[in-house]
């Protein structure tokens, strides 16, 4: 080592895949309930699904798809040394983070003002594989909606450090790190669209 | 290996991806308008599982990084699939 600081990226990126993996289990988890159910309430879930709005999911889908975008270009642009490009670019990756909960805001808003929320007297009223379709769909876009606000948070410190200088186009792990977090965030929200917005629609 | 030359993805590419997963996104709302009974799960879960791949794939740039992070990622995909099969043993023949 000629004086500088080793630095072991395979080793740094190989640790976030290996966290990632554990989300992945996590989330498989809610995938498998729902799995589950689908095949014990089959007509239930379509009936209970049709009052989920495909405008805010397929919205929600394509701000996330863009993020994503966003996330992996910003990263080359760090590379290559457009810093201020990289930095816009994460900004927008933060806007569409905070347009996704705020549909996400609107979304339950309106599913709580029709009753429809864990434990309400309407929810009483329906037919359990309805009440779990719920349940679940509160569940799995609750936690997912948590991993969102994290990954804003994540980005917002890569942002910070960017600026300063302590990620630079020589030193990029953290941003790639912070990246691969939330690609994973996208990645969770491709399979929830369709299984909890698109079930026969 | 030196690091500094990991490969840099141009912006092109992403764009590209950024287009594919759009007009998947796309695909998969219109096939949902029809009724094929069970299969609507099993086309919606293909087209996730393909628009996943690219992500992976390009957006996280598994295509680009060393064999053990496929062999690692594969593992992972692997303990899933047990996972859920194992249930569904259990829930299906009970």
């Amino acid at each position: 080592m000629s004086g500088h600081i080793h630095k072991d990226y395979t080793g740094a990126k190989f640790g976030m895949w290996l966290f990632l993996f554990t989300e992945v289990l996590l989330f498989g988890g809610l995938f498998i309930l729902y799995s589950v159910y689908l095949a014990r309430y089959p007509k239930e879930f379509i009936s209970a699904g049709k009052e989920l709005n495909v405008w805010f999911g397929g919205g929600n889908t394509l701000v996330l798809l863009t993020s994503s975008l966003f996330v992996a270009v910003s990263i080359t642009a760090l590379r290559r040394g457009a810093k201020r490009l990289c930095l816009g670019l994460l900004g927008g990756t933060i806007a569409c983070a905070a347009i996704f909960m705020i549909n996400k805001y609107f979304e339950w808003s309106a599913k709580i003002h029709h009753g429809i929320y864990p434990g309400s007297p309407h929810m009483k009223e329906m037919m359990p594989g309805e009440v779990t379709f719920f349940n679940l769909y509160y569940l799995t876009t609750g936690l997912h909606g948590i991993h969102v606000v994290i990954g804003g948070l994540i980005l917002t410190w890569a942002m910070i450090l960017i600026k300063s200088g302590r990620v630079n186009a020589d030193d990029w792990v953290i941003l790639e790190n912070a990246g691969l977090y939330w690609h994973l965030v996208d990645l969770i929200w491709i399979f929830i669209f369709p299984l909890y917005y698109l079930i026969l629609h | 290996m030196s690091e500094e030359h990991v490969h840099i993805v141009p912006y092109k590419t992403f764009l590209v991806i950024w287009l594919a997963l759009l007009i998947l996104t796309g695909i998969t709302v219109a096939v949902a308008q029809f009724h094929f009974g069970a299969w609507n799960i099993w086309v919606a879960l293909g087209i996730a599982t393909l628009k996943s791949g690219l992500v992976v794939a390009v957006f996280m740039h598994m295509k680009y990084e060393d064999r053990l992070f496929r062999l690692a990622l594969f593992s992972a995909l692997a303990i899933l699939a047990i996972f859920i099969g194992l249930t569904f043993v259990d829930v299906l023949y009970r």
